[in-house]
């Protein structure tokens, strides 16, 4: 899993740097910070691969537990998200814990 | 302070000042979107950065047409290649193509008659985070639309060129954005192949007499009027005539409504019990003039002007009440843009009373249907159309 993983990291930055190196570098996406909490360092790096990080505060108001958990597995099965189970688990207490606000 | 006059407010400030607005509150406890710009873009309300979601600002939506610059930009693929407009080419194939084609934009501008149509593009999800209760997905505000002028060719013209089978079923579309992983499924979208030869529905290269800007799907893009932005497929490279049903994430999972909740076109080959696909634009109206909690100032003259727009059948008329819905009064129509575009409409504001002034308005469609009161709630947070209200105060 580690070097899928990994392999996955390098293939964003090369495309990072090529297609959309410019636009990213240039706006601050690196600025987004998500919340103290156990599990930050892991949710950050698995979630970047594909999306900046700000779709998370993003939709904290629409968020509960169940719809992490729903949207954690979505990004697993639907769209092919290098998560194991046991990171999957520490990312969805994270994200339940950290950016719930379901109004 | 109340959302839109935020937004009304930080997007006048920013202008070649730090791209970086500070995020602020919403009023409903959340986090309201900053307002950045993408390269080529005026500052748009960004909900995110990669794949790029960027919302037109209210006072950008006031001209009849929506500039180039101001235009939203919605991607869910964060690997958007800037493509060559000379080197780029279109494919057009399939199980049901007499003559597969591979066409190049001279090949499109030369072999097939051009056309421009106005049509507004509006994004499924618009008005997303305006829903109770709130749900997952981009929490678009009322901007993710626009209202252009669309140049290009027919799709009907290249599909009947290449020559339809009599078993086609469906049309499919690709374009050159993509996934960062090769897990992720490909963002490819098809039309019932009715749709896709309707003389509506276009292969353009030019958007308000300028080429396509890049984040609205340079250099192709296919434009579906009367259809949610979705099947507006950006950066257009292949389409493909099928006897079968598209079956992808993007079909058969996302972009679907219940069954039977909507009015809208047909879509019978992604339909199930359960769920169909979104299919057109509903009915609806925004107030561009002014925001929630603008003040007028008594006795002065003043008049509300918005938009109303619909599938394409023409907005019949626009109503407004002051009086929280006991009488209603016809709003003035603006001069008609095509079918497929926008209805300005304006009215006078008494302005005679101090005090608070409510005003809701409805737009009518000439096929009947009108916006309701009442949101239609579905899980995936689209077709918000309910008539808005908005309050102003006089003093």
């Amino acid at each position: 899993m580690r070097t899928a993983f990994g392999s996955a990291l390098a293939a964003t930055a090369l495309l990072l740097g090529g297609a959309y190196g410019a636009h990213a570098a240039g706006h601050g996406e690196a600025a987004v910070q998500l919340k103290e909490g156990a599990g930050r360092e892991l949710t950050a790096s698995r979630c970047v691969i594909c999306h900046s990080l700000e779709y998370i505060p993003a939709n904290a108001p629409a968020m509960d537990h169940a719809a992490w958990q729903k949207s954690v597995q979505k990004m697993r099965e639907r769209f092919g998200a290098p998560i194991t189970d046991e990171e999957a688990a520490t990312i969805l207490a994270y994200l339940s814990a950290t950016y719930t606000g379901k109004t | 302070m109340r959302r839109r006059e935020l937004l009304f407010g930080t997007a006048a400030g920013i202008v070649g000042a730090c791209p970086f607005a500070a995020a602020a509150d919403d009023g409903r406890g959340g986090t309201l979107a900053a307002v950045d710009m993408l390269p080529g873009k005026r500052p748009l309300i960004r909900h995110a950065f990669r794949p790029p979601n960027y919302e037109t600002p209210l006072a950008q939506l006031q001209p009849p047409f929506t500039a180039n610059d101001s235009f939203f930009v919605r991607y869910h693929l964060a690997v958007i290649p800037r493509l060559d407009p000379r080197a780029w080419r279109l494919e057009v194939s399939g199980t049901s193509v007499r003559r597969a084609l591979s066409l190049s934009l001279a090949d499109l501008r030369a072999g097939f008659e051009q056309v421009t149509l106005a049509a507004i593009n509006q994004c499924s999800g618009n008005r997303r985070g305006l829903f109770t209760p709130r749900v997952p997905g981009v929490q678009w505000g009322h901007g993710a639309l626009g209202n252009a002028r669309w140049r290009g060719v027919r799709l009907r013209d290249v599909l009947q060129s290449a020559g339809v089978g009599a078993d086609a079923l469906e049309v499919w579309f690709s374009g050159a954005d993509s996934a960062v992983l090769p897990s992720t499924p490909s963002f490819q979208k098809s039309l019932p192949v009715e749709r896709a030869l309707d003389e509506s529905v276009l292969i353009a290269f030019e958007m308000n007499g300028a080429p396509l800007p890049h984040w609205n799907g340079a250099p192709a893009r296919l434009v579906v009027p009367g259809w949610t932005g979705t099947y507006w497929m950006k950066h257009l490279t292949a389409v493909r005539i099928e006897p079968k049903a598209l079956d992808n994430f993007w079909m058969k999972s996302a972009y679907r409504v219940p069954a039977g909740a909507f009015a809208g076109a047909r879509f019978a080959s992604q339909e199930t019990p359960e769920t169909v696909p979104i299919t057109e634009i509903l009915v609806n109206s925004l107030i561009t003039s002014h925001s929630a909690g603008a003040r007028l100032r008594r006795g002065a003259p003043a008049q509300l002007a918005g938009k109303a727009w619909d599938n394409g059948s023409g907005i019949e008329r626009v109503e407004f009440s002051t009086d929280a819905r006991q009488s209603w009064r016809a709003a003035t129509l603006g001069r008609d843009l095509g079918r497929f575009a926008w209805r300005e409409f304006s009215l006078p504001l008494d302005t005679s009373h101090a005090g608070p002034l409510q005003i809701l308005v409805r737009a009518r469609s000439r096929d009947g249907s009108q916006q309701p009161d009442q949101l239609t709630f579905n899980p995936s947070g689209y077709h918000d159309n309910i008539v808005q209200s908005v309050a102003l105060e006089v003093s």
